[in-house]
C-alpha cells in the first residue's frame, strides 16, 4: 500500500460521521448606506496604499512620459495609457525584471473592508511583475468597489487562470520589534488610480 | 489550596532530551526587562487584533462558519484530498503523499537530485519546520535560504523560529543588527529597522534571483478547483515562486476546504486574528504552474490521521495558524516560544504536539492557566483550553508524567473525597503555615514560591467562619 493509500484509508477510519457544510448567509457589511469607496480609501490608505481618484487618464499618460525622460525603466501594461512594454511576458526572467522602477497594472476588483484589489495573470503578464518592480501603480475602474471578500469571490473567477492574487498595499514586515517598514521584498510603494 | 495550585507543586512531567516547558521558561524569566517587553509586545498584537475583529458586526457569525465548514471538511476529509488531487493533476500540478516527515523531505531531496538543483529558498511554511527539512537538506549539502525577513533572522543564529506568524519576536533590535553586522556587514550598532530590512531586501533579491527551486507552504487548498492560496506581507513566498523553474508547495492534509467561496470566509478570519490587518498584503491564488515551470504539491500526514481519530483532539486539525492563542497566552507572553521546545509554540502546539510525542512534549499541556482565553480569541473556535485539559488526563493515564505526580494525585482524591481527612488536613496545613512558615516560603521545598509571596495562613476555615456566622 503506498503513502495515499494509507493515509486517505486512515482518514476514512477515523474521520467524525459526516457534518452538515454551513451555507454562507452572510448579509452586507452593516449598513447598506454606506459609501464603499470611501471605505477602500480609508482602508487601503490605513495598511501604507496610496489613492488618487481621477476622471481622466491623461495624467497617468504625462506622468509616465515624464518618468521615461527621467530615465527610468516604467512599464505599462494598459493600452489606453499609451506605448505598452511588449518585452514584459510570461516567461522573462527574474535578472531581467529586476530593474523595473515603476509598473501599471490594471485591477479587476476593489474590495473596500481590506483595500485589496484582485489582479489576473493577463493583467499583469508576468506573475513577478507586481512584485520585484520598485514601484506599483494600480488603475482600478471606481465601479469596481465591492464591500467584502463574499462579494469579491462571487465576482472573480479564481481558477480561470494559472494564478491571481489579491494584492493590498506595499510589501511590508514587523519582524524587527514590530516596527513597521515598508518595503520588505514586494514593491515599496502601492498607487490606486481610481478611475471614473 | 485549589487544585490548580496542587498541580502546579507536584506535576513535574517526564521530559525527553531537553529542557521542559518550566526549566525553559525560568531561564526566560531571569532578564526580567526582557521578559516583560516580550509580554507587552505580544499583548499589543492581541490588542490590533481586538480592534480589527471590532470593526466587523458579524465577527461572531464567521467565526461561527468557520468553524462549521472545517468540522464539515474533517468529516469528509478523505472525499475531497482525492478531489483536490484530481483538480490540481488536471491543472498541470504534480502530486506527492507524504506519511511522515522524512517521506516529505526524501521527496523534495529527489526533486533537488532529479533536477540538479543548487538553490533553494524557502518562504514561511510551519509544517517543514515540523519535518526539520532544512537541516535534513543540510547533511545532504544542499542550503535552503529562508526568505521571510523573521525567519532569515532566526537562521543566521541558529536558532528555531519562536512564533509561527512573528519568527524573531523573542529578538530586540540590537540582536538584529548584531546578526546582520555579522552575517551582511551592516553598520555595526545601527538599530534602525528600516536600514537592517532595506539590507535584508538587498541580500534576500540576489537569492531569489538567483533561486532554481522555491518551497512555499500551503494557507488553503481548495477541493474543488486544485488551487492553493499563500498569503503573505513581505511576498517573499511570490518572489521565490515566480522567479524559481520549480515551485513545491508542502500543505497538511488538513489545509483542505472544499470551495472557492469558503476563501471568503477565511481570509477575512485570517489576517485580522494574526495581526490585526483587514487582510495580507498578498493572498496569491495558484491553479497552474507558469509557462515553462514545474509545480509539485506535497499533501503531508505526519501524525494528523491519527490525531482525526482521537474524538477529544480532532478539532485541533481546524487551525488556520493565525496564533492569536499565542499572543493572548499569559503562559506563552511570559516563557517565550523556544521554551516549548517545538515547531508549533503556544496553546495550540501544546495540543498538537502530544500527539506527535507524547513522551518528549509531555510537558507542554501543563504550560497553561486553562484561563481560556486562546478558546476566545480563535477564529475557528477550537476548545484549546479544554483540551490542554483532557490531555493531561491522557498522559497521566498513559503514564508519561512522574511517579511522584501520580501519588500525590492519588493523595489528593482520596484527601478531597473524604470530607473530615479534608478539614483535617486543612488543619495542620493552616497549622504548619503560621508556626513553621519556612516551609511554604521557601524555594527548594515550595516552588509556587519563586515568584510568588505565600498568602497569610487565615485562622480558620471558611467553613468554620460560615458555621459560626450564618443566621
Amino acid at each position: 500500500m503506498n503513502s495515499r493509500e494509507k493515509i486517505l484509508g486512515a482518514i476514512s477510519i477515523n474521520k467524525p460521521s459526516l457534518i452538515e457544510l454551513p451555507v454562507i448567509d452572510i448579509k452586507s457589511t452593516s449598513s447598506l448606506s454606506v459609501d464603499w469607496v470611501d471605505e477602500f480609501i480609508k482602508t487601503l490608505e490605513s495598511i501604507g496604499g496610496k489613492v488618487v481618484q481621477l476622471s481622466s487618464i491623461d495624467l497617468i499618460k504625462l506622468e509616465i512620459q515624464e518618468a521615461k525622460l527621467r530615465g527610468e525603466y516604467i512599464v505599462n501594461t494598459l493600452p489606453v495609457l499609451g506605448e505598452v512594454n511588449n518585452e514584459i511576458n510570461p516567461t522573462m526572467e527574474a535578472s531581467l525584471l529586476e530593474s523595473i522602477d515603476r509598473a501599471y497594472i490594471e485591477g479587476s476588483i476593489g474590495v473596500a473592508e481590506n483595500g485589496s484589489v484582485w489582479l489576473y495573470e493577463n493583467q499583469i503578464k508576468n506573475r513577478l511583475l507586481p512584485f520585484i518592480c520598485q514601484h506599483l501603480v494600480i488603475c482600478l475602474n471606481i465601479n469596481k468597489i465591492v464591500p467584502n471578500m463574499h462579494e469579491a469571490y462571487q465576482q472573480v473567477d479564481v481558477a480561470k487562470e494559472g494564478y491571481g492574487v489579491f494584492l493590498a498595499g506595499p510589501s511590508k514586515t514587523a519582524d524587527i520589534e514590530q516596527s513597521l517598514v515598508i518595503g520588505a521584498h514586494g514593491a515599496r510603494s502601492l498607487l490606486v488610480y481610481l478611475i471614473s | 489550596m485549589n487544585p490548580k495550585n496542587f498541580n502546579r507543586l507536584f506535576f513535574v512531567p517526564i521530559q525527553g532530551a531537553g529542557l521542559s516547558h518550566s526549566a525553559a521558561a525560568e531561564i526566560f524569566n531571569k532578564d526580567e526587562e526582557r521578559t516583560d517587553w516580550h509580554d507587552e509586545t505580544l499583548w499589543f498584537v492581541r490588542e490590533k487584533r481586538d480592534k480589527a475583529v471590532k470593526q466587523i458586526s458579524e465577527w461572531e457569525q464567521l467565526r461561527t462558519l468557520g468553524s462549521d465548514i472545517k468540522d464539515h471538511t474533517l468529516s469528509n476529509l478523505d472525499i475531497y484530498l482525492a478531489e483536490f488531487e484530481k483538480n490540481a493533476q488536471a491543472n498541470g500540478i504534480k502530486i506527492h503523499w507524504a506519511i511522515d516527515a522524512e517521506e516529505h523531505n526524501e521527496i523534495i531531496l529527489g526533486i533537488i537530485r532529479e533536477q540538479k538543483v543548487q538553490q533553494v529558498v524557502k518562504s514561511k511554511s510551519m509544517l517543514t519546520e515540523e519535518c526539520h527539512l532544512n537541516d535534513y537538506l543540510a547533511q545532504r549539502g544542499i542550503d535552503v535560504i529562508d526568505t521571510d525577513l523573521g525567519e532569515r533572522i532566526v537562521q543566521f543564529r541558529n536558532e528555531p523560529p519562536s512564533h509561527i506568524v512573528l519568527p524573531a519576536i523573542h529578538l530586540k533590535k540590537q540582536d538584529v543588527s548584531e546578526t546582520f553586522h555579522e552575517h551582511l556587514g551592516t553598520e555595526k550598532g545601527n538599530n534602525d529597522p528600516q536600514y537592517l530590512t532595506e539590507a535584508a531586501r538587498q541580500h534576500l533579491r540576489d537569492k531569489f534571483i538567483k533561486s532554481q527551486l522555491a518551497i512555499t507552504g500551503v494557507n488553503f487548498a481548495i477541493a474543488s478547483t486544485g488551487g492553493f492560496v499563500v498569503c503573505t506581507n513581505e511576498g517573499n513566498a511570490d518572489m521565490g515562486a515566480h522567479a524559481a523553474k520549480i515551485h513545491v508547495a508542502s500543505m497538511g492534509i488538513e489545509k483542505i476546504i472544499p470551495k472557492v467561496e469558503h476563501l471568503g470566509v477565511f481570509l477575512r478570519l485570517l489576517a485580522r486574528s494574526a495581526t490585526g490587518q483587514p487582510i495580507t498584503t498578498y493572498s496569491s491564488h495558484f491553479h497552474q504552474p507558469r509557462v515553462g515551470q514545474q509545480m509539485h504539491i506535497i499533501i503531508v500526514d505526519n501524525g494528523r490521521t491519527k490525531q482525526l481519530g482521537r474524538p477529544d483532539f480532532r478539532s485541533s486539525l481546524k487551525c488556520i495558524r493565525c496564533a492569536a492563542c499565542f499572543n493572548t497566552c499569559p503562559v506563552y507572553r511570559r516563557s517565550g516560544g523556544h521554551s516549548y521546545h517545538t515547531a508549533v509554540a503556544g496553546p495550540i502546539g501544546s495540543i498538537l504536539n502530544p500527539n506527535l510525542d507524547m513522551k518528549a512534549n509531555a510537558d507542554l499541556p501543563f504550560a497553561s492557566t486553562l484561563c481560556g482565553s486562546c478558546s476566545n480569541v480563535c477564529p475557528v473556535k477550537i476548545d484549546i483550553h479544554v483540551q490542554l485539559y483532557k490531555w493531561r488526563q491522557v498522559l497521566v493515564a498513559e503514564g508519561f508524567t512522574t511517579g511522584g505526580k501520580k501519588v500525590a494525585m492519588k493523595g489528593m482524591a482520596f484527601v478531597l473525597s473524604h470530607p473530615s481527612i479534608y478539614r483535617i488536613s486543612g488543619k495542620i496545613g493552616r497549622w504548619i503555615m503560621r508556626v513553621f512558615p519556612f516551609i511554604f516560603n521557601n524555594k527548594s521545598f515550595n516552588p509556587w514560591y519563586k515568584q510568588r509571596e505565600m498568602p497569610e495562613a487565615p485562622e480558620q476555615s471558611f467553613r468554620d467562619w460560615y458555621k459560626k456566622n450564618k443566621k
